[in-house]
Formats: structure tokens, C-alpha cells, sequence
């Protein structure tokens, strides 16, 4: 016999990772047409891995495994997971990011729900810190034929630099770092009308995907508006005290992965602060810290880094983050009985 | 005029299915063949039965007193043989049986002679008596006795009445039927109210998915006319009929858990006690029928006015039960209580009586774990974050839960409404109180006896200092009558005792007794009688059970 609520909206898990999975697509058929389909080829890869060890951990686990395969959840993490790193890797990388993922960053917690830190962002951290140089390697606005890229990421021999440019936060850092000011480095061939040829429309692809996630309830507008808020507010102020060190706000907000980490990444809500007040913070100090990173730091792009480090802020801030309860905002007047 | 409407956080927008039930009018249910009438139907004391099995008893005749001042009277409706007084099954989820009177109607339906009552002329306390002994309680689900509402308090008046008829749960249209029908009573009803509590304004507010009710309240206070006195359609929103979010709504203030709303200068009662106030007071009618809204998977969905203590199947054979049928709820979709007994009987409190069938009420589907999707803090009315709640409950983390105010959950369900992993996260919060509760209970018991046992000991010890001291004194008394060299025995002891030393010697062995309780409290568990140290063993074993199986069930953090 169960009790009240017996009335339930129609709503479920799968359907929420679904409808994030979906909102992907407009970024994912972007990249492909700019780069090629190597990213559909790490997609399938890193699917078919997340499903692999998210069954064999929860039949280890003694736990039901259709039902939990089925709540969309290792998916959403592979699909982050793909689209975060160069779509040309071996496809070792992927299957190794992809585990530890889902094997250490989930299930060795608990499983779902129960990870303090984003599963995606850790392996991708863990591979940029294994493997630095194979992790810079994105392909070049040219493209290569679907069969070279295949070829590639089965692990074939790679010339890659015939196909390889640097990304624009990779130029960036190099020119700035060869004492060429930003308005040089923004001159060469790598960048386009704002951050770097192509990446506009990438960002763009995932701010769209973002605002169908917004319209949907999926998640609040808490998160990307105090990370965009943030990134602009420290690359702005930066730009106006020395432009020549420094990109401008409008370089920040659509080059790298920041589209992605204010919609898909920041808002993951299981390794997330939870209060309205706490998301503010928590998304803010994830972009400060990226920004820190992209202007001090040896990684071009900082995103993930910034991100685990707030997911161990979370605790805390949610701690000092509770919103008042009902009846509990203003002292009781005179005589109030409590 | 009301300028301005507040709104209060969360709540959800479930379909409201009242339209089932308001199609055809209120119908007045046949009298059963036997009703049962539990003596306790409102919070408070149990009244005393004042029948006997075999008497005969009229319609309006008290058969239940009120006991005490927390408590309210209850009668028969309708006259007939008192046949039994014996415990009957409840229409509660627990299912137990509490002291009814089972009436056997004789069909003349005679009614006692009233006494007459003139509340035009009565002082308020008067009129409070009254209300308690025509048994008027809140008819909104609370059940609260009514009379003690109707007090203005210290300051002696009251801002403004809110009459609550927003029946914001999906299927329950009681309320609105009984706007419809007898909208002048109502006010009529509210009027006394506000003359009792002296209240500068009266509010009746109902949501905006009643537009007949509304209607017909607007014309009936346009003909009473009386300034003070407004109808406010308010937006539907669940739970904008709970008293907290209704009174936050209209006047913009917040009572806190645990704080009377007249502390903030508001009080509220739902429409059908206005209307059953008005009928006490004006027809001398005591509180015997309400109306009860019977729909879901029921032929004939609408609503009847039903004698108190008709057996619920009662009402579901005239509404025609569907087979298909998988389980009966008193309430709503949304509050309401699983009815393990179809012939537990209608109370003050069954404003709705639900048929769910698994295509009208799927059963839940699979637990999954929580994602942390905040949906659920999203749809608090009490903004409160359901899942620290939820998580604090299930690894049994109850001081946790209790900081995150556990008690402040209004058990509205829409958190549960809106999760995405289908956690019935209400079951927790009940669970948790219940637990802790329950540990207070056993913490208050053993409590009570370290009391009664500290207590007898140190009767003990002041009876052997008594006896004690009487020996010393009469020892002492004999020295004392020679001349000594001036300091009496007793007097390093007690200086302050003065010269008689008898006095002193007494009063010496009182602080003994006193140090000696003393040092008994200190450790008032090493000497317990064998059922005082079972009670606490007991205590004590299920505080050891809950924090294992808190350990086992703990999530891996
Ligand atoms: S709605 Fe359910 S899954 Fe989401 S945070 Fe609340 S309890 Fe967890
Ligand atoms: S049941 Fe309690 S926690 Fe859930 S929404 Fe209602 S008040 Fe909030």
C-alpha cells in the first residue's frame, strides 16, 4: 500500500537526460560539420564504453541493471565526454576516459546521484594530465576525408600535422606567451570574427541547445547567467586595464568550451550547489577560476579544473546557502508564540 | 478593496478533475441502516458518552460531551436505539478502531426539543460554549474545534477572517458545491465570526477555477452588504487552499510553524464551518451532516450531504463503485489518507471520498536514486529543500532533518509530484517524524520514571534522615537540659541554626537528604527497578538498532 501523493507528473530521469541529450545535438551537428565526423565516431565509442561499465559496475553492485541503464545518465556523461576532447584521439583515449568516468567518478561513489564530482570533467582532467600533447591535437578547419579520420582514431599511423591547427585559446596562449599582444595572435589565420573561425558557431550551436534546456525546466537560469555574468565581468575588466595582454569578454564568452560548461557542465545537478543563492556562487567561481587558469595558468582552457575545485566547494555552499523557510524570513511580531 | 495579492513560493498545477463531480447537485444520501458514530472526530479531548446502549435518541440529541475545553461535543443525527458503544474501525490509514455510538435510525427522524439561544444578546464566551457543545469543528480537514478559534485573544481583536473556500486539491468539490448552494449562510456564518472576533475585515477566498461559486458568493455579498466584508478569487495553484499559503496569499504574511495565526492578527476557517456556525447559532442545529464529494473510478461522481457516521461503502454504492477499483482514499489525490475499511464511517473530517483505479492513479513507478535536480525545492510551498530532507531521512540522520525543519513540511506532496526518480519523499518525512516522535516518547517515558524513581529514593532517604534526626534530637535533648560548656553538638554542623538545637539537628540532616539527592541524580540510571531498566534497555535498543541500520543503508558519500 503506498501513500500520498498518489498523483504524479509525468516526468522521469531518462526523460530529463534525454531531453539534455537532445538539446547536444545542434553543438554535436556543428562540430561535425566543422571538423569532420571523427566526433561521431568518439560518440559511439564512448556510448557504447559508458554502457559497458555502467552495466558490469551495477551487476558488481547487485543492483538492477535495465533500469538504471535505462535513466539516460551514462549516456549524458559520454556524450559531455566526447565533445569536450579532440574528435581525432585513439580510440583508447576515449575508452579510457569513459571508464574511469563511469567506474571511479560514479560508481566507485555510490553510483548515481552520489558523485561529488562531475564524471566528465574528471576524465577529461585525468587525460589532459596524462596525455597533454595527443589532448591539444584538433583538427584544422580543412577537414579530412571521413576515411583518413577513421583511420586515425582507430589508431592508425597519424600525420596529423598536416591536419592539426591550434585552437584559438592554444594560439592565444602561445602569442601571448612568444610576447606577440592579443590583437596580433587574433590577426592570424586560427581566428575568426571573434574567437577563433568556426568556434563562434559552435558556442552558439551550445548557448541554443542552453536555452532549450532554460525553456524546458530542465535546468534554472541561475547557473549560465552567473557564469557568462562572471566570465565577462573578470575578462572585461582585465580587457579595459591592459587589452593588449588580455582577450576581450566577447573573445571569453565564445571561445573554448565556455558555452558548454555554463549550459551542460556547471548544471549538472548532482555534483552542483542546489540553492538558487549556492548555484550563483558555485557557477561564478567556476568561471573566475577559468578565466584564471586561461590568463595564468599552464592549461589553455581551465574549464574542468575550475569546475572539480567548485564541486568541492558544494557541501559548503550549500551549507551557507539556505534559502529561509516559510515563516522563517522575519522575526515573528510582538506576542508571535514559537 | 484588496489591492494587492501576495503569492507564496513553489506549488504545482496538477489537473483539478473537479468538473467530474460538479455536474449534478448536491443529493441528500438516504439514511443507512445503522450508524456508527466515533466519539472522537476533532483534535482534543474524547468526549464522554452521555448514552446508553438501548437508550432512544433524537436527531440534534448530544450523545457525546465535550471534555474539557480542547474538545467538542458530538450528536445523533437523526432518532433512533442507541444499539452498541464499543471501539469501530476508523477511517484512518492505521486502520485502528476507536469508542463509537452505533445509532439504529427508527426512520421517524424526530428531533430534540432545542433550547433556545439568542446569540444576538450573548457575550462571546457564551457563544464559544455553544459552538462546543453544538460539536462545530473546522470542516476543512483540520478539525480543530472551532469555538477555540473564535478568540480574538490578548489584544482583543483581529485584522482579518479569512473564510477558506479555495479547495485547491484536484477531484474535491465539497466546498465548491456547498458555495454554490448556500452562498448567503455562508457570509451570514462569516459575519458572526467577524462579530467575535472583532475582526476589522472578512475575506472569503476561493481559486479562480470555480467561477460559479464565486459568482453566486459576489451576488449574496452584494445583498448583505457590508463594507467590510470581500470575495477574493485568487489563482489556482496547489496547495493555495492550505491555511499558511491561503493567509500568505491574501495578506502577505507568513505564520511560522508552530505559531497561531492570531498571534499575526489573521484567523481562518473554511467555508463550511462558517456555514455550520451560522446553522448552530441561527437554527440551533448541531453539527451532524457535511458534504462529502465521492468521485474517481465511481458511475456516478458527485457530491451528497450525508449523515455523520454513515458507513463509507454507503456512499460508494450510490455513487457505483467501478470493479476495477484498487484502492479508496478519504481526501484528495494529493493528502489524502488509503481507507484500509470501506465501512469505517463519514466523520467531521471526510470532505472527499476517492476511487482510484490503476488507470486513474498509476502506481508508482520504481524508486530511482536522487539526482539532486532541486525540482522538488522548486515545488515547496514551505521552501523548504526536500531532498536534504529526504537524504537526512533515509540514513536516519533525524537531528539533521529536523534542522533542515523537518516540521515545517506541510505534507503537501508536491515535491513528490514533481520528482523526476519517483521517490515518494512524503513517505520519508512521515517516517521520520513518526521516528522521532516515537523517540521522544520512549525518551519522555524513561524520563518520567528516572522521576518517580529519583523521587522515591529521596522519600526514602528524608524518611531514615527523619528518623535519624528524631534519635539525634532526643539525645541531644538530654545534654541540653545541663548546662554545657556553650556549644552545643549540632551547632558545627549547622551554626545557623541558632540556639535550638533541635531545629538544627533537622535541618542538618535536610541538607544531607538534599546532598544525597543529589548525588543520586548524577547517576540516575545505576539503580532502576527491573520494568524502569526494561523500558530504557528498550529505548536504548532501538537507538542502537537505528543507528545500524542507518549504517547499512547509509549512502557511500
Ligand atoms: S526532485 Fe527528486 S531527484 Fe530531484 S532533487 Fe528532489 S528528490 Fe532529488
Ligand atoms: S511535502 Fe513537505 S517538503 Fe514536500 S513540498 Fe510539501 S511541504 Fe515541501
Amino acid at each position: 500500500m503506498y501513500n500520498s501523493p498518489y498523483l504524479r507528473q509525468n516526468t522521469s530521469v531518462r526523460r530529463v537526460m534525454v531531453t539534455v541529450l537532445v538539446a547536444m545535438l545542434p553543438a554535436i551537428a556543428v562540430q561535425v560539420w566543422l571538423f569532420g565526423i571523427g566526433l561521431l565516431l568518439q560518440i559511439a565509442l564512448a556510448s557504447a564504453t559508458a554502457l559497458a561499465c555502467e552495466a558490469a559496475m551495477l551487476s558488481m553492485r547487485r543492483r538492477p541493471v535495465a533500469r538504471a541503464l535505462g535513466d539516460g545518465s551514462a549516456l549524458v556523461t559520454a556524450w559531455l565526454i566526447a565533445v569536450c576532447l579532440p574528435p581525432l584521439l585513439p580510440w583508447w583515449m576515449i575508452v579510457i576516459g569513459t571508464s574511469f568516468a563511469i567506474i571511479i567518478g560514479k560508481h566507485l561513489y555510490g553510483g548515481l546521484g552520489q558523485n561529488p564530482f562531475n564524471p566528465a570533467m574528471l576524465a577529461y582532467c585525468v587525460l589532459i594530465i596524462s596525455f597533454p600533447a595527443l589532448m591539444s591535437q584538433w583538427p584544422g578547419l580543412q577537414g579530412s576525408d571521413p576515411a583518413t579520420q577513421l583511420h586515425w582514431v582507430l589508431g592508425g599511423e597519424r600525420a596529423l600535422d598536416a591536419v592539426t591547427g591550434a585552437t584559438p585559446l592554444d594560439a592565444l596562449r602561445t602569442g601571448l606567451l612568444g610576447n606577440a599582444d592579443v590583437s596580433a595572435v587574433m590577426q592570424s589565420a586560427a581566428f575568426g570574427h571573434v574567437a577563433g573561425a568556426g568556434w563562434e558557431w559552435v558556442a552558439l550551436a551550445w548557448g541554443a541547445g542552453g536555452l532549450l534546456l532554460l525553456a524546458l525546466r530542465i535546468i534554472t537560469w541561475h547557473i549560465p547567467v552567473a557564469f557568462l555574468g562572471a566570465m565577462a565581468l573578470v575578462s572585461g575588466v582585465a580587457w579595459l586595464i591592459d587589452p593588449s595582454h588580455y582577450a576581450s569578454p566577447a573573445f571569453h564568452l565564445l571561445a573554448g568550451g565556455t558555452m558548454l560548461g555554463a549550459f551542460f557542465i556547471a548544471t549538472d545537478p548532482v555534483s552542483g550547489a542546489t540553492t538558487p543563492r549556492g548555484k550563483l556562487i558555485f557557477a561564478a567561481g567556476i568561471a573566475l577560476i577559468a578565466w584564471l587558469i586561461r590568463a595564468f595558468g599552464a592549461y589553455p582552457d581551465g574549464i574542468a579544473f575550475a569546475v572539480l575545485l567548485l564541486n568541492i566547494c558544494v557541501p559548503l555552499i550549500d551549507i551557507k546557502t539556505q534559502p529561509p523557510v516559510f515563516g522563517h524570513k522575519v522575526e515573528p511580531p510582538d506576542g508571535g508564540a514559537r | 478593496m484588496l489591492s494587492k495579492l501576495f503569492s507564496f513560493n513553489g506549488g504545482v498545477k496538477p489537473d483539478p478533475n473537479k468538473s467530474l463531480s460538479t455536474r449534478e447537485p448536491i443529493a441528500r444520501l438516504a439514511l443507512p441502516p445503522q450508524l456508527v458514530i466515533p466519539l472522537h472526530q476533532h483534535i482534543g479531548g474524547t468526549p464522554r458518552p452521555l448514552v446508553h446502549v438501548g437508550d432512544k435518541v433524537l436527531r440534534g440529541q448530544r450523545i457525546g460531551a465535550a471534555d474539557g475545553n480542547v474538545s467538542s461535543a458530538v450528536h445523533a443525527p437523526t432518532s433512533g436505539h442507541v444499539v452498541a458503544i464499543e471501539p469501530r474501525p476508523m477511517p484512518h490509514a492505521s486502520g485502528l478502531s476507536s469508542p463509537a455510538v452505533v445509532i439504529e435510525p427508527d426512520g421517524l427522524d424526530a428531533a430534540i426539543e432545542r433550547e433556545p439561544f439568542d446569540w444576538h444578546a450573548a457575550a462571546p464566551g457564551e457563544i464559544r460554549d455553544f459552538l462546543r457543545d453544538a460539536g462545530v469543528v473546522g470542516l476543512g480537514g483540520a478539525v480543530f474545534p472551532s469555538h477555540l478559534k473564535l478568540n480574538p485573544g490578548k489584544s482583543g481583536h483581529t485584522d482579518t477572517l479569512v473564510i477558506n473556500g479555495a479547495e485547491c486539491e484536484p477531484f474535491i468539490t465539497c466546498d465548491d458545491m456547498l458555495m454554490r448552494a448556500e452562498p448567503e449562510n455562508i457570509l451570514r456564518g462569516a459575519l458572526i465570526m467577524q462579530r467575535m472576533l472583532a475582526a476589522k475585515q472578512v475575506l472569503v477566498a476561493l481559486e479562480d477555477n470555480k467561477p460559479e461559486a464565486a459568482a453566486a458568493l459576489k451576488a449574496a455579498a452584494q445583498s448583505l452588504g457590508h463594507a467590510s466584508l470581500e470575495v477574493v478569487v485568487v489563482p489556482t495553484r496547489y496547495p493555495a487552499g492550505g491555511a499558511k499559503q491561503l493567509i500568505r496569499v491574501l495578506t502577505g504574511i507568513e505564520v511560522p510553524h508552530g505559531s497561531r495565526s492570531t498571534d499575526y492578527g489573521v484567523q481562518c476557517f473554511n467555508v463550511a464551518t462558517a456555514l455550520a456556525v451560522w446553522r448552530a447559532l441561527e437554527h440551533g442545529e448541531p453539527l451532524t451532516r457535511r458534504i462529502v464529494t465521492v468521485t474517481g473510478n465511481v458511475e456516478r461522481p458527485r457530491n451528497f450531504d450525508v449523515a455523520i457516521g454513515t458507513p463509507i461503502s454507503h456512499l460508494f454504492a450510490a455513487a457505483g463503485l467501478k470493479p476495477d477499483t484498487d484502492k479508496l482514499i478519504m481526501g484528495g489525490p494529493m493528502m489524502g489518507i488509503p481507507l484500509p475499511n470501506i465501512d469505517a464511517p463519514v466523520v467531521k473530517a471526510t470532505n472527499c471520498l476517492l476511487a482510484s483505479s490503476p488507470a486513474l492513479f498509476a502506481p508508482p513507478e520504481p524508486e530511482l536514486p536522487c539526482i539532486r535536480c532541486g525540482e522538488c525545492a522548486r515545488a515547496c510551498p514551505a521552501d523548504l529543500q526536500p531532498f536534504e530532507l529526504y537524504w537526512h531521512s533515509r540514513a536516519r540522520n533525524f537531528g539533521r532533518a529536523q534542522e533542515y525543519k523537518l516540521f515545517d513540511c506541510i505534507e503537501c506532496g508536491c515535491c513528490a509530484y514533481v520528482c523526476p526518480s519517483h521517490i515518494p519523499l512524503v513517505d520519508y518525512y512521515r517516517y521520520a517524524k513518526s521516528e522521532i516522535w516515537a523517540r521522544e516518547r520512549d525518551k519522555d517515558a524513561a524520563d518520567s520514571a528516572r522521576e518517580r524513581f529519583e523521587f522515591r529514593n529521596w522519600r526514602a532517604d528524608r524518611e531514615k534522615e527523619e528518623k535519624a534526626a528524631k534519635l539525634a534530637a532526643r539525645n541531644a535533648a538530654k545534654p541540653a537540659v545541663k548546662p554545657t560548656d556553650g556549644s552545643a553538638p549540632a551547632a558545627d554542623v549547622a551554626p545557623s541554626a541558632g540556639d535550638d538545637p533541635m531545629k538544627a539537628l533537622i535541618e542538618a540532616a535536610m541538607a544531607r537528604a538534599r546532598a544525597q539527592k543529589e548525588a543520586v541524580a548524577a547517576k540516575n540510571t545505576d539503580a532502576l527497578t527491573p520494568a524502569q531498566q526494561a523500558q530504557i534497555d528498550a529505548a536504548e535498543e532501538r537507538r542502537k538498532r537505528a543507528s545500524e541500520l542507518s549504517g547499512s543503508n547509509a549512502p557511500a558519500e
